[in-house]
Order: structure tokens, then sequence, then C-alpha cells
């Protein structure tokens, strides 16, 4: 998982509310076999409509979502945060959001800020004053701004420590790394090998 | 300084721990042998190539293809495209990650259960991880073993570790000896049916006694295995000469001084004496019939000499409604004798009872017998090892001169991922461990069974054990 602290990218506003894990994948995606290559199928049947923003050329390269309140309800699906991931998101903001869709997005490097309804407006407000305008991402001061309109958002601190020192669950298990190697060493002579096969 | 008297699963776990965690933060425990399937490991390595990581001990992780895996026609392209793109992706992964693996016409290809087992890399004290929920069955040697998702497998795939918070644990006492006919899966069938399929939920089973300790090592297999039907993520017993005795010899097992020092270190893994467990259970062996479930969980079983139960005299409401929903999907009345139901196939097979044991088990019931007519029996080895062993001692030959069918190793129609399935309402005396709605074909009816059972029906066309074979040929002398 990449480290983040300030990232500058194409800011979308997402005006809807309650956009669950099924719009933002449906299940016909579930039976692939990757966990990459998702960014066809986001939002996918929202996609169809020309009308919808991702499908508006400014908003095309989005990498910020700013989206209505409970976001990511539904399903405990990771493959929901890859499909943002591979799309190129790097960050959502909201209101709310699903717990599960949370935690799972803080695994996969995607920061989710909840920011108030207000702020909210306010950023949907300069986005589509200025379409393809960027937003700016400040991890480490908790702000998001688009030219002088700066907004605090909140995230938990163990998630934001861990978004900032680019740990992953296994990132985080391998600074434990000398103690893994060091247990091995110790490791009876006995202990099963698969390698070499033995037949 | 005395210490405190473990379990088993204490040693197995504290012998693992490469950091203790603190503060609600889970304990980090060494991952000694990792195996792997083509269903649950396609993301894992996936996420390992996003993130650059490469995986951390081949050496201790091995493959195999078992669930998609046709039994017919092997040397065919296998014609599912889910199925196939399945195991293309095991095969391209092992590899790319160096990973050694068995593919379908490979002697060692088989159930993964089956497989590790066989090897001689499942022993005693070492903790086994699969992404697949019957990982349980190696738990039979005494190792700790158990089931894990996805994201997991790629977590050991990557670091060889695995953040655990502790199980409490429990002890299933069964004592006495079993009677003729019946098996290890009357006794596991047994114990669902008493502690319910979410009785074992967080803990850690340990089968202790004297009918556990005079099992086989393939008995004992069958016991763990089913440790998850109960709601357990593990199920152990303790290593002992039966143990050592079934490992001692086999490919990967250890030799000379190293197998010495194995057993050593294996003696010492027994519960000691006074060591206490959260919870106990006992089960009374000398009185135990051959167990048949009559609806859709594990724990929905009898006595075979028993009657389909009527959910009127079931008091809690939820497993009452349970009981009714199970009966109309069975399409069973409450009151019909177990012995008069009448089945269409017998599915001999899965990492339940699909070993060289059970096999010889069944084939000793069919042999020189008649199938019942129109009864389809599905004989399907647990790896193409157990097949090859079986045709050495002309067990195939037993099983299709009844009319079975005699197939490649794999799942098959334990889950029907593959063409092996039951239609629509066709009804299945099966030695597999899951009856659910669905599991073995869309609107299919499971009864779980032992191999002795499934032998029994096959002649007899109802479910059936060895025992009323013989009364009726003493019918016939009469
Ligand atoms: S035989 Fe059945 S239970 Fe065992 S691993 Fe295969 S599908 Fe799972």
């Amino acid at each position: 998982m990449e480290k983040f602290e300030v990232f500058t990218g194409v800011a979308v506003p997402l005006r809807r509310s309650n956009v669950d894990t099924d719009q933002i994948i449906p299940a016909v995606y579930l039976k692939r076999i990757t966990k990459t290559g998702f960014e066809d199928a986001l939002f996918s049947a929202w996609r169809n409509d020309p009308e919808f923003v991702l499908n508006q050329e400014p908003y095309k390269n989005g990498q910020v979502l700013v989206a209505g309140p409970d976001f990511g309800t539904g399903s405990s699906r990771e493959h929901a945060v890859w499909a943002l991931r591979d799309y190129g998101f790097k960050a959502v903001f909201a209101s709310k959001f699903a717990d599960i869709f949370r935690g799972n997005s803080g695994k996969q490097g995607l920061v989710t800020g909840v920011i108030t309804d207000e702020d909210t407006e306010k950023l949907w407000a300069a986005i589509e004053a200025n379409p393809g305008s960027s937003i700016t991402v400040n991890l480490v001061e908790q702000t998001a701004s688009i030219g002088d309109l700066v907004v605090h958002f909140d995230i938990d601190e163990y998630t934001k420590w861990r978004l900032l020192e680019g740990l992953d669950d296994i990132g985080l298990t391998l600074r434990d790394e000398q103690a893994i190697t060091d247990f091995e060493a110790k490791r009876g002579a006995w202990m099963p090998k698969t390698l070499p096969a033995r037949n | 300084m005395t210490t405190k008297p473990l379990t088993l699963a204490e040693k197995v776990w504290n012998d693992h721990l490469v950091a203790k965690g603190s503060n609600g933060t889970p304990d980090l425990l060494y991952i000694d042998l990792h195996l792997v399937h083509e269903v649950t490991s396609p993301q894992a390595f996936d996420g390992l190539r996003l993130a650059g990581r490469p995986v951390r001990r081949p050496d201790l992780t091995i493959a195999t293809e078992d669930h998609n895996t046709p039994t017919w026609d092997i040397d065919k392209p296998i014609a599912d495209p889910t199925s196939r793109t399945q195991i293309e992706a095991l095969r391209n992964n092992a590899k790319e990650f160096g990973i050694r693996i068995h593919s379908l016409g490979d002697a060692e290809q088989g159930i993964v259960h089956v497989v590790g087992p066989q090897l001689g890399l499942t022993m005693p004290g070492i903790t086994v991880v699969c992404g697949d929920s019957h990982t349980s069955t190696h738990g039979a040697f005494g190792a700790l073993a158990m089931g894990i998702g996805t994201s997991e497998v790629e977590h050991v795939l990557a670091t060889q570790t695995l953040p655990l918070k502790q199980f409490k644990t429990m002890a299933i006492n069964v004592e006495g000896t079993l009677r003729p006919g019946v098996t290890a899966k009357d006794i596991i069938l047994a114990v669902i049916a008493k502690i319910g399929t979410g009785g074992g939920q967080g803990y850690v089973l340990e089968y202790r006694g004297s009918a556990i300790r005079s099992l086989s090592m393939e008995a004992r297999m069958t016991i763990c295995n089913m440790s998850i039907e109960a709601g357990a993520r593990a199920g152990m017993v303790a290593p002992d000469e039966i143990t050592f005795n079934y490992l001692k010899g086999r490919p990967h097992a250890p030799v000379g001084a190293d197998w010495d020092a194995a057993v050593e270190y294996w003696k010492t893994l027994p519960t000691d004496d006074g060591a206490t467990f959260d919870a106990e259970v006992f089960l009374d062996a000398n009185t135990l019939d051959p167990f048949v479930t009559w609806g859709t969980n594990p724990g929905q079983g009898v006595s075979l000499l028993d009657s389909v139960p009527n959910p009127a005299d079931i008091s809690d409401p939820n497993e009452k409604a349970a009981a009714e929903r199970a009966l109309e999907y069975m399409d069973l009345k409450p009151g019909t004798k177990m012995k008069d139901i009448r089945v269409d196939t017998v599915f001999l097979g899965s990492c339940t009872n699909s070993r060289i044991e059970d096999l010889r088990a069944a084939a000793a019931v069919i042999e020189g017998k008649k199938k019942a007519d129109g009864l389809r029996f599905m004989v399907v080895p647990g790896s193409a090892r157990v097949r090859l062993q079986a045709e050495a001692e002309g067990l195939d030959k037993i099983f299709k001169d009844f009319g079975a069918e005699w197939r490649f190793a794999g799942c098959s129609m334990c889950l029907g991922m593959n063409p092996d399935q039951l239609a629509p309402g066709e009804r299945a005396a099966s030695t597999s461990n899951r009856n659910f709605e669905g599991r073995q074909g869309k609107g299919a009816r499971t009864h779980l069974v032992s191999p002795l059972v499934a032998a029994a029906t096959a002649i007899r066309g109802t479910l059936s054990s060895p025992a009323d074979l013989i009364a009726e040929s003493n019918q016939e002398v009469n």
C-alpha cells in the first residue's frame, strides 16, 4: 500500500445518497478471479446513462469522490473498494459511511473522510462552478481544499496512521518481520516442508 | 516452580506465538503448513502481485485442484468456463510464485484435506491453515488446523503468520466401545445433534476418551473434519502411537534423528492432568447407533432406528421453525421411520469419508451383493493416490461389479461445483458433511450417513445399516 499524505486530483460530485455496494459494483462481477481490473464494473448500472457524472468529460478521470450521506451500505464485498481504487479514486468524502465499507477502504489505501452535510454542499457547489477542477486532500491536516475553500474532514486515528505509513494488514504484520525471522530460526528440523517434493 | 497444566490446544498455540497481542490486539501466530486450492486463492495471489510481494515460504505451501475438477473424462478440457478459469489461474499462480502443485492427472492430486495427511505433511503440534472450512480435518493429528478467508490466505502467503484471538477450549469426552456397524461418522453426527450447529462457536474442540483413543487416524480425521459443522473452527485429537504409526514412513514424515526429536516433542502435547476446559460434553459410545440426518443442517440427525421427529415436539421456537422448514424441503413427514426413507443416489466421497478405510469398509458390505434397482451409486476417492491404492486392492472391481460408478478424485458431489450434482427433488444418502439446502444440487435432498450406512443403503434402496442385511439374510434362511 502506498503512503498517503497529500494528494491532488480531479474532484467528482456524486449527488446521491445511500449509494450501496450493489450500486458501486453489482454481484455479477464477484465471480472474477482477480483483485484488480474492476474499473469497468464501478457504478456499472449508471455508466450506460450519458447523464451520469462519470460520463461527463471533465469528470472522466475523477480521483476524489464527494458523495451524499450513507455511502457504501449493503454487503461486505471488498470488491466495492477495489472498483473505486481501480477506477482511480484515492479518496471519498461523505457525511456518513457504512462501517464495513470504511474498514475495507482503510485496508486498501482509499481515504474515506467524513465531512458535514454543509461542507458537502459547499464542495459540490465549488466543483460544479468549475467542472474538472482539482481538489487537494491533505491527510496530515485532515483538510480538503478547492481554491480558497478549505473543509475539515474526520478520520479515525488508527486508520489515518495506517494510511500515512502506507500499511495494510500485511504491511502491519511485516513490521514484526524480525520477530517472524527469529521465530523461524527456532523451528524444529522435523517440521514439515513441502519442497523439495517427495512423493 | 510448577507450571500451570495446559490443554493440547493451548500448548500448540503457545508454541507458535510470534508476538503476543496486548490491549485487545490479536496474537500473531506462526503457520507451519498452508494448503491451497483453486477456489479461494486467486484473489489472494492477485493481491500479492498488486503489492509486489513474494510468497514468504513456498516451502511451507502446497496446492492441489479439487473443488472444480471433473471426476469423469479428466483428460478432456474442463467444460465449465468458470471452473476452467479458476484451475488455470491456480496453475499460473503456482508457477509464478514457485509453489508446488498437484494438478489433475497427477498421483498426488485430490481433496486438499486428503492430500496433506497422505503425504505426511500434516503432523502433530503444527499449525495448518487453508482457505476451506474443513481444514479442521488435520486436527486429528494433534495439529491446530483451521479454515481461513481469502484475505487471510493472502496474509499467510505474504507473512507465514496470522493475527488471531485465542479460542476457548471444549472437551468432547466419548467413552466406551462402539458396537459393530457404528463408526466415527456416527460419533460426530451424534455430537453435533447434541451440541447444535452453533455449539462449538468460539471453541477449539478436543475429542477425548477411550472411544476416540481406539479409533484409527482416518476415523479421527472424519470426526475432526466435521468440527466446523458444530460451529468450531478447529477440532483436535491428542497424538499417540496410532498417530506415530500412521505417519512413519510417509513421504514427508521426518526421518532418523529428526523423527526421534519429533516423537519426543509430540509426546509432550497431550492435555496435562488437571488442565481445565472452558466447557465439557459427554457421549456414551456403548449405546450409540448408526446416525443419520433428516433435516437440512448437520445437527438435525437421529439414530437410524428412530423416526423423523415431529416439529410440534420441539420447544425452542427457532428450532421448531427450522425443523418445519427442513421437513418441507426434505419432503418428509413426522413419524416416518428413517429406515423407510427411499433414496435415489448414494454418494461415497468427500473429505469426510473418501479415504482408503472408508472405501474398504463400504466394499466389504457390498461385495457379492446386488445394488437396489434404479439406484445410482457414485464412488469418488478422496485422492488419486487413494484411487490407485483401491485399484491395487481390487476394490474398484467390487464397486464396478456392484454397479457403482468408479470416479476420479475430487470434491465432486459434496458441493456440486463440477457436473456431479443431484437433480431437483432427488434424494441422496451421502457420506459428505453438509446437508444444506441446494448443497448437492438445486432442490436436492441430502441425508448424511457413514460409509457403512451408505453401502447398506445402496443394497436395500432405503436408509439401512449392515445389521439390516444380516437380519434380512437370516429371514431368508428361516
Ligand atoms: S470435499 Fe466437500 S467439504 Fe471437503 S473440501 Fe471438498 S467441497 Fe469442501
